[in-house]
């Protein structure tokens, strides 16, 4: 079929085949990963702004306690579509990009196994998050129910744009659906000969593990918005006590698909970090194939700690004590991968470039999110720290210090690869320090707040929190600004500005995609590498 | 030259697998809700109690022991009934028959039908609290103004064990008219 067309073009035209197509025409019918990558991967740092932007105007109303800046209910909406977007628009599709960039190259492969479809996956995502954001503008306004979306504030007490929600929720799965068959089917069938199940690297092995968790909770998370738009719009009572349903029963099936869901933005992670360190470090990473083993076990343990997340709903105290040993349980492997990192470390001959650095932090920052994550499953005190800031201080240190911070240290290492260019050192390196001092400034004090009782997605506060809510706020900002240096500093890289970067790039790294020309040519690996 | 016939395409194969594997998932969340429901039933861990009425057959009743029963009520927003239980703490032997009485009144200027729906707590005594007879069986229609005295009746089942010594049944009422309504004009043009 393809040949055929090629034959064509050729006869008309006298096309150059192997030119790449100019103009928007170019990034619209791309089925080349390495185009594919650069959309996901520019369409989520376009999210990340967007979300932070919203995050500043949560930052900027609790700056103050009373009510100053926005009404509750924009506060809300606010709060609703920041999470949305980070987890659904910046984290998930950043971490696709990377697997569109990456995952052939360090196979070997010349391409992902389903080129279209990869095409569609991601041009479906704008819309998604068109729909999403257009709601905010509607009358009653966008989803103010919490990124959760807990019946019943999502079905009896939601607006009437609940539907572009689902409908948006949806989409995002759809894409999410289609990139996670895309790498389970590549990496099944398209390693080069030679490359053993236990030869793969890391990436790869934490990628294929997360697409197997995509695809078993996304359809459950389209399933429960199902639900709640039949609730709310058919009549139907899944979750209204009035005909029979149970409003507790939606967080059930909703954890059932949120808790793994925080594994999926974090998986990737590990495997990001296990390429960094050994390549700064000089050595081979310590304890490959318990890294393997412990990222298995992270994903099966994912599937039955849903419920520690719903310690205050009255379960039987059997079942929380259930939730809460099995949750502890996964601070094991996790502990594995902790060891491995500062094992890599020991006596390496260590050198401090800017990926590097982020890893470093993404260590020890991801560990004191790990700890409060700990806290929060103890049972009894977990009542104590229920919806309060010390949970948005928790979930951010592993999202924001974890998740966000190994995008930026994998964006700096493979930048050159991508773009053939160095990137601008001192703007890199006053990314990261102002980063990593306004991302604590940001998050730590809200430990503090929370422990004290502040509850979380409320516009305003008692008068006691004030303080470190202005330092909190002041941080946010912070935070919000440095993104803007990494912005300009992507922007000079793709305008191919700096110093010509080698083929190694770093002279510790290892693995395939260090052996092709940078930048990485358009079409890589054709005839497959043999693997020793 | 790619000539591989589609059926034997190594990535068709896996692509279905991992197809049937996203609608299997998908089917798995809705099972979740039946599920959940006899999960529920069996253990009882929910607080829910039985929805349709149980017969009420002379257990041998067992005298050595008092169970205390709270009675609480609570009305949703929007629902502007008055609604109260006119006992509301009771000391029962476990098999013996009792019957309690909850008070309502409409206030308002139309007719509401109102569905209360009964919570135990803790949600382990819901297994052992048999309702013979409830107002929670039914929709319940109030005329404007009017007031209405409506029975409960039950006895709490001998099996339950020995440390259940005091539990709570919530009523929440909820003004269901909408519902109701629908349902009525449903009956009204299958009967034409």
């Amino acid at each position: 079929m393809s040949t055929a067309t090629d034959t064509i073009h050729h006869d008309e035209h006298d096309d150059h085949h192997h030119h790449i197509p100019k103009g928007i025409k170019r990034w619209l019918f791309t089925t080349n990963h390495k185009d594919i990558g650069s959309l996901y991967l520019w369409f989520s740092f376009i999210m990340f702004l967007t979300g932070g932007a919203m995050a500043m105007v949560i930052r900027a109303e609790l700056f103050q306690p009373g009510l100053q800046i926005v009404d509750p209910n924009f506060f809300n909406q606010m709060t609703t579509v920041h999470g949305l977007i980070m987890v659904f628009g910046a984290v998930m599709p950043a971490f696709t990009g990377l697997a569109n960039w990456l995952i052939p190259m360090m196979i070997g492969a010349p391409d992902m196994a389903l080129p279209r479809m990869n095409n569609w996956s991601f041009w479906i995502l704008p819309f998604a998050f068109l729909i999403l954001l257009s709601s905010l503008f509607l009358e009653g306004g966008g989803p103010a129910f919490g990124w959760t979306f807990y019946a019943p504030l999502s079905t009896t007490y939601s607006s009437d744009s609940t539907a572009l929600f689902v409908f948006s929720v949806h989409i995002m799965g759809i894409s999410s659906i289609m990139g996670a068959i895309n790498v389970i089917v590549t990496i099944w069938n398209m390693r080069a000969p030679g490359m053993t199940w236990m030869k793969m690297p890391m990436f790869v092995w934490t990628w294929l593990i997360t697409a197997f968790l995509l695809i078993a909770v996304m359809p459950v998370l389209a399933g429960v918005v199902t639900m709640v738009l039949t609730d709310k719009y058919f009549g139907t009572s899944f979750f209204n006590a009035a005909g029979g349903g149970d409003p507790v029963m939606f967080q059930h099936i909703f954890w059932f698909f949120g808790h793994p869901e925080v594994y999926i933005m974090i998986l990737p992670a590990f495997g990001i970090i296990s390429h960094i360190i050994p390549t700064f470090a000089r050595k081979p990473l310590f304890g490959y194939a318990s890294m393997v083993y412990a990222t298995a076990s992270i994903a099966l343990l994912s599937f039955i700690v849903w419920a520690h997340h719903m310690f205050t709903t009255g379960m039987p105290v059997a079942a929380e004590m259930f939730f809460m040993f099995a949750t502890m349980l996964i601070s094991v492997p996790t502990g594995v991968k902790v060891f491995n990192w500062v094992a890599t470390m020991w006596r390496g001959s260590m050198t401090f470039e800017i990926p590097m650095l982020f890893a470093i932090a993404f260590v020890v920052l991801f560990t004191i999110g790990g700890l409060s994550g700990l806290m929060l499953a103890i049972t009894p005190v977990d009542f104590q720290y229920h919806d309060t800031y010390f949970v948005v201080a928790h979930f951010h240190y592993v999202l924001v210090t974890g998740a966000v911070f190994s995008i930026m240290a994998a964006a700096y290492y493979w930048l050159p690869k991508w773009t053939g260019v160095m990137y601008d050192n001192t703007l890199a390196k006053w990314h990261f320090w102002a980063s990593l001092v306004s991302v604590n400034v940001l998050f730590f004090p809200m430990h503090f707040v929370g422990l004290a009782g502040m509850p979380r997605r409320i516009p305003d506060y008692a008068l006691q929190f004030a303080d470190f809510n202005k330092w909190i706020s002041i941080g946010g900002f912070a935070f919000g600004l440095s993104q803007l240096i990494f912005l300009a500093l992507l922007i000079k890289a793709c305008r191919k500005q700096g110093e010509p970067a080698s083929d190694q790039v770093w002279d510790g790294a290892e693995g395939l995609e260090w052996e092709i020309p940078s930048p990485a040519p358009y079409h890589t690996f054709e005839t497959p590498p043999v693997i020793k | 030259m790619m000539n591989q016939s589609t059926s034997n395409n190594p990535n068709t194969k896996l692509v279905t697998k991992l197809v049937v594997i996203v609608f299997g998932m998908f089917t798995f969340g809705f099972a979740l809700v039946p599920l959940y429901d006899v999960f529920c039933d069996i253990t009882g861990i929910n607080g829910k109690t039985n929805e349709t009425a149980v017969v009420y057959e002379a257990t041998d009743i067992d005298r050595s022991r008092l169970v205390t029963i709270d009675f609480i009520t609570k009305t949703t927003t929007g629902m502007p009934w008055a609604f109260e239980a006119k006992t509301k703490q009771i000391q029962v032997h476990p098999g013996e028959l009792n019957q309690v009485e909850f008070y309502v009144r409409n206030p308002a200027f139309r007719d509401i039908v109102g569905q209360a729906i009964p919570s135990v707590s803790p949600g382990t005594a819901a297994l052992y609290l048999n309702k013979t007879e409830c107002f929670c069986f039914n929709n319940q229609p109030l005329l404007a103004g009017a007031e209405a005295t409506m029975p409960m009746q039950f006895y709490v089942d001998p099996q339950i064990p020995e440390d259940v010594t005091y539990f709570t049944v919530q009523y929440t009422l909820y003004d269901v008219s909408a519902a109701a309504q629908k349902v009525a004009e449903a009956q009204a043009e299958a009967s034409e």
